[in-house]
């Protein structure tokens, strides 16, 4: 039995802002294991990169409202002061963000910004100590010539090898998690995959779980075992990865799923889209938050579902009012786009 | 490196040469009144005034004069047209009252001007910053001038007796008096520019702030003073630290004109002013090739300390 | 706040598609800057503060014909005015008295009448300078010139510069080339000497050069002084942002359209730097107004006997020591403006920044 690494129960975030409350996170729970890829999928404003960054503290401010429980081995992130919380930082919980160019200070050597969260959290480590391992992260994940360009500024590396670099930084002192938001996001198509292999990879090296944050499904398919799909702040469905691929329950999933190419379908005349804007995070729809979007939606839906197992598989849930075997012949047609918003 | 060097030093002298031959335009082209009607004085006959023409070389077309007058800046051998002096060796005295006042009011200003803009920015919103907000721009609100007339008068001796009357002790001849003569001028002509970075500073602080890299260290668990030293504070310093060479040369170029003025130091700027309002071309020549120099040379300056700070803009 | 399912029937469906949809509508960034500049009271007061004194200095002949009973530059040697019943010199006349403890004549001060407030009928409410002159209506006349000068370079510098940065970071090429080396070298002179350099040149004589002919009194000398010598100021940055804009993709586009020059300016890049430009102006008032008083105090600004806030604290300077009010009187009004400019100012560039307080991530 895997270690249980992270255990989120009914976490929600508001944020005050002179246009009103926003809710970018309400009600969100998962758990994560040792060894365990969970990969968190939505558009913009979804609240899965905010749900991240709240795990680290690193949406603490005057304007933010925290409630529910974030547990890492026992203890609960959202409650702790911010010098314990250092200590977790970088330390046995890292994070790489989505654009390395920008998430690297561009006046620091690389050396010198691996090295910072070596020292930070191994006060032991003299300059010799840290310039060494700095280099021997860097190997590891596949930059080459690593003891002269350990020495060089963000800037003269490429996209590809910066977040290679980032991820180096990040897995420094050996953290249990690895929170990647967007890490593909800003690279080029062939790039992604190497990035997401090398994530694969150094999981199983380091052995540690890894919430890999995207929009982009096709970047989960590889190594996700576990898929939480979210809209608008909230879980609208989670399931295995095989779950979430061979029997989508949320229309919403259908829209993402419908957005891929994929070679084991016909081959449709337009990708398909979600049709329509993400809602306001101030002031969301009332019922199911899909609502508005959803080709599919009928009276009930004026009501929030819950979150809820409604197939036979247990671990798949979803958060749809429509009868299982209905959806399952709706499906089909709406990935294949032939069904249009109503 | 060399070939940055000399196109930089290419650059000035072509700069200064503009500015050179601006200057004189502008004083013989527009103020059409006749140089040597004014020297000859009041009661000059007709002779008189043919007399320093001749001498002084007016009737000569501009370019000679202009040529004839650079070779005179540049062999030390300027007159002022009203007074008669040797403009060189006027400048010369006056320079150490304007070197004192530039040099000790920058550094009073880059002091004050960071400290307030970090109290500011890490404050931001409580009641240290605003009042600090409310201060400085008040600060940077206040005539120069004024500011200094006032103090003078009220701090002076015929009020709060703190601060002498103006007038400025060389550094030679007395330390202390010189010490005790200056702190006014350079808080005066401080002011304005310590409201003005420490906004700056807070602005830039606030928008470094949310920069991803900040994000990012914190991320790694850096401790919050390191945060703001290291990452925070390293960055938004590069654009002070540039406008700091600007201001600085902007200062020694004419800006300390008013301060000195009020304050009566006799420096260069009172110098300059004084010839200005006698359209005595001269020393006015030679004030602004001084000053044009000063705000050339800062910025070939400034561009070589934005490489050094600023790793993304070097040559590689 | 759950219903029945049954409760809905399309129309109150509809009726909430239509609620939901007017949610979603965008907004104009125009208008969210206008409802964040609302919010911001301070700001507002700030702008308050400044049209009215605006106003005051309008008025200024209203004020001097109905309350203070003078004009600007009307003398008032030898008068007397009544003050709480009993008649008091504007200016008290020097001679000579008997020092009442040891007996021995002294010179006795000339003595000016300092600030009355309500005391003598709205007569020198802030008091009266060497030659008899009502302050107030001095300072109301003085803020009439200096507003005019700071307003008046503040207009023709933007314009001039937003032309030539439109012209620069839309060409590029020789003509940027040449825009650039322009404002170097406007930046390179020495402001404040060329500003006091012209200022006293063309105070003698005015400016008689071809079609242009300008008095030498004429408050367009400085006006257009200080326009010159800042345009550099604002046209660099303005400069900068064309031709960070110049690289984007709806630039481009519009190119690639067949948008003559003209059109992409006044089209496409105008409008994105408008918030810019109207942030500078406002700054540039201020600023003007500083250097319009400096330009003056040092004679190469308004001439006399045209008042400017500038030209009434060089006046006072000199009689700091027996009537302080000539100098704070003016240099007052000056900072009030100029601090109000700078606060409205401040409201409107957070106003229209577009970054919003709190940054959510997605």
């Amino acid at each position: 039995m895997a270690e249980r690494l992270l255990e989120v129960k009914g976490l929600k975030v508001e944020f005050a802002t002179e246009d009103g409350v926003v809710n970018a996170v309400d009600g969100v729970s998962f758990t994560l294991d040792r060894g365990q890829v969970l990969g968190i999928v939505g558009e913009s404003g979804s609240g899965k990169s905010v749900t991240a960054m709240t795990m680290l503290g690193l949406t603490r401010g005057v304007n933010a409202r925290f409630e529910g429980e974030v547990n890492y081995k026992g203890r609960d992130l959202i409650g702790m002061s911010e010098d314990e919380l250092q200590t977790v930082r970088g330390n046995e919980i890292a994070m790489i963000f989505q654009d390395p160019m920008t998430a690297m200070n561009p006046v620091y050597r690389v050396g010198m910004q691996i090295a910072e969260g070596l020292r930070a959290h191994n006060s032991r480590m003299n300059k010799h100590q840290s310039r060494a391992r700095g280099v021997e992260l860097l190997r590891a994940v596949g930059i080459p010539n690593p003891e002269s360009r350990v020495d060089d500024y963000p800037h003269q590396f490429s996209g590809g090898m910066r977040q290679r670099a980032m991820i180096a930084m990040a897995l420094a002192n050996n953290p249990d998690i690895l929170i990647a938001d967007e890490p593909t996001t800003a690279l080029d198509v062939t790039i992604q995959a190497q990035i997401i292999e090398l994530i694969d990879r150094l999981k199983d090296e380091f052995n540690s779980a890894v919430i890999l944050i995207t929009h982009d499904l096709g970047v989960v398919a590889e190594i996700a075992d576990v898929i939480m799909v979210m809209y608008a702040g909230r879980v609208v469905e989670v399931g295995s990865k095989r779950q979430i691929f061979y029997d989508p329950q949320h229309p919403y999933t259908w829209g993402l799923l419908g957005s891929i190419p994929r070679l084991d379908r016909p081959k449709a005349d337009r990708l398909h889209s979600i049709e329509g804007v993400p809602p306001s995070l101030i002031n969301l729809p009332q019922g199911c938050k899909f609502r508005p979007r959803c080709p599919h939606a009928f009276e009930k839906c004026w009501e929030e579902p819950a979150l809820e197992n409604r197939v036979e598989e247990p671990g798949h849930l979803d958060r749809c009012w429509l009868p299982v075997e209905a959806k399952r012949n709706i499906r089909e047609a709406t990935i294949s786009g032939e069904t249009r918003a109503a | 490196m060399a070939a940055f060097i000399i196109r930089r030093t290419l650059g000035a002298v072509i700069v200064l040469a503009v500015v050179s031959f601006l200057t004189f335009c502008i004083f013989i082209v527009i103020p059409g009144g006749d140089p040597a009607e004014r020297m000859a004085g009041k009661n000059a006959t007709d002779e008189n005034i043919a007399n320093i023409r001749e001498t002084w070389g007016f009737d000569q077309p501009f370019y000679v004069q202009y040529a004839k007058m650079m070779q005179n800046v540049f062999s030390g051998d300027l007159i002022s047209y009203t007074t008669q002096q040797d403009v060189i060796a006027e400048i010369k005295r006056g320079l150490p009252a304007t070197l004192s006042l530039a040099i000790g009011a920058a550094i009073i200003w880059l002091f004050f001007g960071v400290l307030v803009g970090v109290i500011s920015a890490v404050t931001a919103g409580r009641w240290s910053d605003r009042g600090i907000t409310i201060l400085a721009l008040i600060g940077i609100s206040m005539p120069v001038f004024w500011l200094g007339i006032l103090a003078r008068y009220y701090l002076g001796p015929e009020n709060a007796g703190i601060f002498p009357d103006g007038q400025y002790v060389p550094l030679t001849e007395n330390p202390v008096d010189w010490f005790y003569h200056m702190i006014l001028p350079w808080f005066v002509l401080a002011v304005l520019f310590i409201g003005f970075y420490g906004r700056v500073l807070r602005s830039n602080i606030l928008d470094s702030i949310n920069e991803d890299y900040v994000r990012t260290a914190r991320a790694k668990g850096l401790n919050p003073r390191r945060v703001l030293i290291k990452h925070v504070l390293r960055n938004s310093m590069i654009p002070i630290v540039t406008l700091f060479a600007l201001d600085f040369a902007a200062v020694i170029g004419g800006g300390a004109i008013l301060t000195e003025t009020v304050f009566d130091l006799q420096g260069v700027g009172q110098y300059a002013a004084r010839s200005v309002r006698t359209l005595d071309l001269p020393p006015i020549m030679a004030v602004t090739l001084l000053g044009a120099f000063f705000i050339v040379f800062f910025n070939a300056i400034v561009d070589f300390l934005y490489a050094y700070l600023d790793p993304r803009i070097r040559p590689s | 706040m759950t219903q029945q399912a049954t409760d809905f029937t399309l129309d109150t469906a509809a009726e909430l598609a239509e609620l939901e949809h007017g949610a979603i509508e965008g907004r104009s960034p125009w208008y969210l800057a206008w409802r964040r500049l609302r919010r911001n009271y301070v700001a507002l007061a700030s702008l308050v503060v400044f049209l009215l004194i605006v106003a005051a200095c309008v008025a200024a002949p209203w004020y001097a014909n109905n309350v203070a009973k003078t004009g600007p530059s009307s003398t008032h040697l030898t008068d007397k005015i009544t003050v709480d019943g009993k008649q008091v010199d504007v200016i008290s006349p020097g001679g000579t008295e008997p020092d009442p403890e040891t007996g021995q004549l002294v010179i006795k001060a000339v003595e000016v009448l300092g600030p009355q407030l309500w005391k003598a009928d709205g007569k020198y409410v802030l008091g009266a300078d060497t030659l008899g002159r009502d302050i107030a209506v001095r300072v109301l006349y003085g803020g009439r010139n200096s507003l005019k000068i700071g307003i008046g370079s503040a207009l023709i510098c933007t314009f001039l510069a937003t032309l030539l940065a439109l012209i620069a970071g839309y060409f590029g090429g020789w003509s940027d080339w040449l825009i650039t080396r322009v404002f170097d070298l406007i930046a390179a002179l020495p402001v404040i000497l060329l500003g006091i350099a012209l200022g006293a040149a063309l105070a003698i004589n005015g400016f008689h050069q071809g079609p242009i002919n300008i008095e030498s009194g004429s408050l367009w000398i400085p006006t257009l002084i200080i326009s010159v010598i800042l345009v550099a100021y604002v046209g660099r940055p303005l400069r900068g942002q064309i031709l960070s804009l110049r690289e984007k993709e709806f630039i481009e586009a519009s190119i690639s359209q067949g948008s003559g020059p003209f059109r992409v300016m006044i089209g496409e890049l105008l409008p994105n730097i408008a918030s810019t430009i109207l942030v500078f102006f406002t700054l540039i008032i201020a600023n003007n107004i500083l250097v319009e008083a400096a330009l003056s105090f040092l004679g190469a600004g308004v001439q006399p006997p045209e008042p400017s806030w500038g030209t009434l604290i060089s006046e006072g300077q000199e009689r700091i020591r027996t009537a302080p009010w000539l100098t704070i009187v003016p240099g007052t009004a000056i900072v009030l403006t100029v601090v109000a400019l700078n606060i409205f100012g401040d409201g409107l560039r957070d106003a229209l920044d577009p970054r919003a307080k709190v940054r959510i991530e997605h």
